[in-house]
């Protein structure tokens, strides 16, 4: 759609344009021997002022060669500047990033004021016609696919036509049956961690296990993970822990008493919102703050939900101490942790039920 | 001077060698001279592709170090604050680029910045597209393709930014499993199979990799083919002025100037993206550490495409419906999933949305001025402060640690603000709209100020008013009258066909509405004064000018 010679031939075709104005007349060989015609005062291409457009090659031959000495720059940086280092590093970067953008920069202009200053101003016109195809082309395409159709017998022979669906079918389905072993189906796995009886608390970071009897300053709080699961992702991802204590009097009736030990209380770190770590805590409030979307939980509460988007409370971990006098856990957690997902229901409602029964 | 006369023989040579046998003579033909019209805002697409080009030429260059896996290694490399330190391949090749490949600095943090432009570009590209109904018939398709093309962009910044593996990018990550596991019947499966089985595995970096360097990118470069073939095929749209017609485009051939101007804003974008990647730092990852899903940083952030997302997720009060031993979690599922179906359905229906409205069927190739179809523009407005006020709480822990703001305030503030902002944003673009308009008619009613004071015989001071320059009074002229259904009753008291269900008289009175010329620019008699000056001061006051 577009510009070619229309007024000497193609007469049949009237979706081919007229000739446009600043394009080569009909017949001119573009790619041929003969002379494409001088460049000579067209509507449309106004060219600038020679004295004019001396000045601007100067400038831009000075750009250029910026870019020249830009580019030798880069390179060269490359050989002096090694890294290995934070300095240095950041040296290379600074020596690689400036003269690489130096070097683009000036020949970006350059450009610029060659189109601007040496190349003609164009205000060429071009005609514009309706996409749609003309209607006896239209008539043509849907007559021959009429007729290709029943050529091919498609449309006649019903049993051919419903064996290949019914042939498809299965074939579609096999790519999606194939991504079955992306992973193992979830089953309960999301109801329990590694939290067992008897199994230690230890600091994350260090590993060191905690004696109830040092952790004995009201208001200190302790980031705590599994003994020998300090390194597996997928186990801290459910099982990490905040550890608080507090004065006895402190504590409100929905912490569990039975689950602290000498006002230490452990609840999941992990957010019952989307998942990140509730990792801030607001000592004079005892507030957990989960730092991703600010739900705050009070910690002296059993963890109930004040503000923010998280819809339950941090579950609590029953925790009680060895013989040695480090902390354990009493038991896993009896309601799933972290965030919402379709099957969970209302765990926390079986989980006071299961307890009323036992007590 | 010198000058060509024919085409040199090393050109010439091998064309005729390719068009003997690809014919492409006279695809050139009909293309070299192609006229490509001229407006800045025309330009804010392109930023996207550059970008686009740039993230494949520096994404390349960072696979053949990066090792998108998830086993274990202790870090022994030249960065002391880790050494020591257990961490995943990902991580530890991340900063083997960083620290060890020379240039590998520079190059991840241009790949950053890139893919923060080219999502930009796309944001900005659109919107020019929307303003100015460039969207409209023909070119649905192509718009159709363009959100498409955002929200793939969306999901290959999300895959790429959880690469590295480090601390801050394990937060999006969790936050994504939080939000995938919410969706209520295949959400625990779904996350099953991303992840290779319970959060965070082992695969799930290996699987964005896969889908960051190769699907969604083909994906894109198809789509961005397309879009550019289309474009190419049906034409830029042009804004309104001198000689510009629906039947014609006015601007620069394709072959010299345009490409080169094209050619030059390439570069122009590397040069500032490569400017940003040396002066700017951008996602210091050594400075986090390794990722584990026990710890985190306050003031977490995403990148800013993602940022309204998480706003969305921050003001939603805590709703969570349990029913028959399942769990539907409100308080993830709607902001996961309704301002970004609000934002991207809404775009991608916007101009079939339009044309059920307006009835036109008709052919755009003029663009539209945003003043000059106010309804259209105030809804863009509204669109624009909805996102951009979920984009503002996204952030509003720094937004209240720097401005000693209650942070709970913020909260409570954007509850209410998601609801009444777009609808202020609306009023306010309106009535700006009708002002625009309103001066327009005054300028092609009454001319220009000249800034030329005289004082007449009787000792009045007028400024003489002259008749607006040709190429503005064009600009303004431009105006096209926006189609009305009929839906007014006849004289009997019967709607017109089509106007006589709920729907069609609710379509016939939003027609109306969006297609009623408050200040059509046709003056009426007796309106226009006839003549081109205007008192500047009143004849009673001129004694004071003594």
């Amino acid at each position: 759609m577009t510009a070619n010679g229309h007024s000497s031939t193609n007469e049949d075709d009237a979706r081919v344009p007229r000739r446009v104005i600043g394009t080569p007349a009909a017949g001119t060989a573009v790619l041929g021997k003969e002379a494409p015609p001088a460049p000579v005062e067209e509507p449309g291409v106004a060219y600038p002022d020679e004295a004019a457009a001396k000045k601007a090659e100067r400038w831009v031959a000075l750009l250029f060669l910026i870019t020249f000495l830009g580019g030798v720059a880069f390179i060269a940086s490359y050989v002096i500047f090694q890294v290995g280092t934070v300095n240095s590093t950041a040296a290379s970067n600074l020596a690689l990033g400036s003269s690489l953008t130096v070097a683009l920069l000036s020949l970006a202009s350059g450009i610029v004021i060659w189109v601007r200053r040496v190349m003609p101003k164009y205000n060429l016109i071009q005609e514009r016609h309706l996409m749609a195809s003309a209607p006896d082309t239209r008539e043509y395409v849907a007559d021959t696919f009429v007729a290709g159709a029943n050529e091919s017998g498609f449309v006649k022979h019903k049993l051919l036509r419903r064996t290949l669906l019914l042939a498809a079918a299965p074939l579609g389905l096999a790519p999606l049956v194939l991504l079955k072993d992306l992973g193992p189906l979830p089953g309960t796995s999301l109801r329990h961690t590694v939290w067992k009886k008897g199994l230690r608390l230890v600091v994350e970071g260090t590993g060191a296990p905690i004696r109830a009897a040092d952790f004995n300053s009201p208001g200190g709080i302790l980031s705590v993970v599994p003994h020998g699961y300090e390194h597996d992702l997928n186990a801290l991802a459910k099982a990490t822990l905040i550890l608080i204590k507090f004065r006895p009097d402190q504590l409100k009736s929905g912490t569990n008493a039975n689950w602290t030990y000498d006002g230490i209380v452990a609840y999941s770190k992990i957010c019952t919102h989307v998942g990140c770590p509730a990792a801030l805590y607001e000592q004079t409030t005892h507030h957990i703050l989960c730092p991703c979307h600010q739900s705050t939980f009070d910690a002296t509460d059993g963890a109930r939900v004040i503000f923010g988007p998280a819809a339950r409370p941090l579950p609590q971990l029953p925790i009680g101490v060895d013989s040695e006098g480090y902390l354990i856990a009493q038991a896993d957690f009896d309601v799933p942790v972290g965030p919402s997902f379709w099957e969970r229901g209302d765990a926390e409602a079986k989980a006071r039920e299961a307890r009323g029964n036992a007590s | 001077m010198t000058t060509l006369n024919t085409t040199p023989k090393f050109i010439g040579g091998p064309a005729s060698y390719l068009d003997d046998r690809l014919g492409a003579g006279s695809f050139l033909k009909r293309n070299l001279r192609k006229v490509f019209p001229d407006h800045w805002s025309f330009l804010l697409g392109e930023i996207a592709l550059y970008s686009f080009i740039i993230l494949l030429l520096t994404g390349t260059f960072l696979t053949f170090w990066f090792k998108p896996g998830m086993g274990h290694v202790i870090y022994d490399g030249p960065y002391q604050e880790l050494r020591g330190v257990l961490m995943s391949e990902a991580y530890a090749s991340t900063l083997h680029i960083t620290f060890e490949v020379r240039g590998g600095l520079l190059i991840r943090q241009m790949h950053h910045w890139a893919a923060l432009i080219f999502v930009a570009g796309m944001m900005v590209h659109a919107l020019r597209v929307f303003f100015t109904g460039a969207y409209r018939k023909p070119r649905e398709l192509n718009w159709i393709i363009g959100v498409l093309l955002l929200t793939l962009a969306l999901a290959e910044g999300l895959t790429g930014y959880s690469l590295p593996d480090d601390l801050l990018s394990g937060a999006g990550l969790r936050i994504t499993e939080g939000v995938a596991i919410s969706l209520p019947v295949i959400g625990t499966y779904l996350t099953f199979f991303l992840f290779g089985g319970e959060y965070p595995g082992e695969d799930v970096i290996s699987r964005f990799y896969a889908l960051h360097i190769l699907l969604i990118p083909g994906i894109l470069l198809a789509l961005i083919s397309a879009h550019m073939i289309l474009m190419w095929v049906q034409k830029h749209t042009q804004m309104p002025g001198t000689g510009r017609t629906e039947q014609n485009v006015v601007g620069a051939p394709f072959y010299p100037a345009f490409m080169a101007k094209a050619g030059a804003y390439f570069l122009f974008t590397f040069a500032v993206v490569a400017g940003l990647g040396t002066f700017a730092q951008i996602n210091p990852i050594w400075l986090f550490g390794p990722y584990t899903p026990a710890d985190i940083s306050a003031g977490s952030q995403p990148d800013f495409y993602m940022g309204f997302l998480e706003g969305a997720l921050r003001i939603m009060p805590a709703w969570e419906i349990n029913f028959l031993d399942h769990t539907i979690p409100l308080s993830v599922l709607i902001p996961a999933l309704v301002p970004m179906g609000i934002v991207m359905t809404g775009l991608a229906l916007y101009p079939f949305l339009e044309q059920w409205v307006t009835g036109d069927r008709r052919e755009h190739h003029i663009a539209d001025r945003p003043r000059n179809n106010p309804h259209r523009t105030s809804i863009g407005m509204a669109g624009i402060t909805f996102y951009g006020l979920l984009w503002l709480l996204g952030a509003n822990d720094e937004i209240s640690a720097n401005f000693h703001i209650d942070l709970y305030h913020t909260t409570i503030f954007g509850r209410f603000a998601i609801f009444l902002g777009p609808a202020i944003a609306y009023w306010i673009t309106y009535r700006i709209c009708i002002g625009l308009q309103r001066r327009d008619r005054d300028v092609l009613g009454h001319g220009v100020e000249s800034g030329v004071i005289k004082r007449l015989p009787n000792g009045q001071y007028i400024e003489v008013h002259v008749p607006p320059a040709e190429d503005i009074a064009d600009h303004m002229l431009g105006k096209k009258e926006i189609p009305i259904v009929p839906g007014e009753p006849d004289e009997a008291g019967i709607p017109p066909k089509g106007a006589r269900s709920i729907i069609g008289k609710a379509r016939a009175s939003m027609s109306k509405t969006y297609g009623t010329d408050h200040i059509p620019l046709e003056l009426e008699a007796g309106e226009g004064h006839g003549h081109e000056e205007h008192a500047a001061i009143g004849p009673g006051e001129h004694k004071e000018h003594h």
